[in-house]
């Protein structure tokens, strides 16, 4: 079973992923990707806040972290996120995916990404000097999620 | 009754994370018009349905969908994870 952590404490990612590495006896390949709060274009990011949805957000990412394990022969998957306040250069969130060969790994880590970003129900809201404002949904988001589909 | 929730700039324009309604709609889309008619707030959260996204029962789910038997109707915008 994949596992799912969502916290609103912030995390370090190294140990994270060593936690999940050190589970993984049979598998050859551990792909992992990182989320990091980056700052916005006019450079006076304060904080980055995340809302979301407990209880779904919960469903959301198990069903999606399920998805990966029936279309990849993964070994196992691992899915963490956090919500609330939290400032630049903070890690927002990770996953990682652990297989015998690595381009089920990599393929596995992307398709998780490319579902949470626009299916797991998180809202980000970015605090700067001018004021807040919400992170608008990408075009390209809906598009990275189209190839899954079309497969 | 039915638990409504509402969450990011959803939440702030209808001044409300959420609310219990009594609800005649037989889907999400005809519960959204509902809402739109009770005053300008609702209308002008709701004004542009291609922003909306709605989940019943937590999954989910297209504003064709129906809500009977549902407990929880929450409505948001595009999601913005990762």
């Amino acid at each position: 079973m994949p596992e799912i952590i969502v916290q609103s404490d912030p995390f370090d990612m190294g140990e994270m992923l060593n936690r999940f590495a050190a589970r993984q006896a049979n598998a050859g390949a551990v792909v992992s990707f990182s989320g990091i709060v980056r700052d916005v274009a006019t450079g006076d990011l304060d904080a980055m806040e995340i809302e979301h949805y407990p209880g779904m957000t919960e469903k959301a990412l198990a069903k999606i972290a399920g998805e990966a394990m029936t279309r990849w022969q993964l070994a196992d998957a691992f899915i963490l996120h956090r919500h609330g306040r939290m400032g630049q250069g903070e890690t927002i969130m990770m996953v990682a995916t652990a297989s015998r060969h690595r381009a089920d790994a990599f393929a596995a880590a992307e398709f998780l990404m490319d579902y949470l970003k626009s299916r797991a129900p998180f809202w980000k809201k970015e605090i700067t000097g001018e004021g807040a404002a919400w992170v608008a949904a990408r075009d390209e988001d809906e598009d990275a999620l189209a190839r899954w589909q079309q497969q | 009754m039915i638990e409504l929730r509402y969450f990011a700039w959803l939440r702030e324009r209808v001044g409300t994370g959420h609310e219990q309604v009594e609800t005649q709609a037989a889907t999400v889309a005809e519960l959204i018009e509902e809402l739109k008619a009770r005053d300008e707030g609702y209308a002008f959260a709701f004004s542009d349905l291609k922003a909306i996204r709605a989940a019943v029962d937590q999954d989910l789910v297209d504003l064709d969908a129906p809500i009977a038997g549902a407990k929880e109707v929450a409505f948001f915008p595009p999601m913005t994870g990762g």
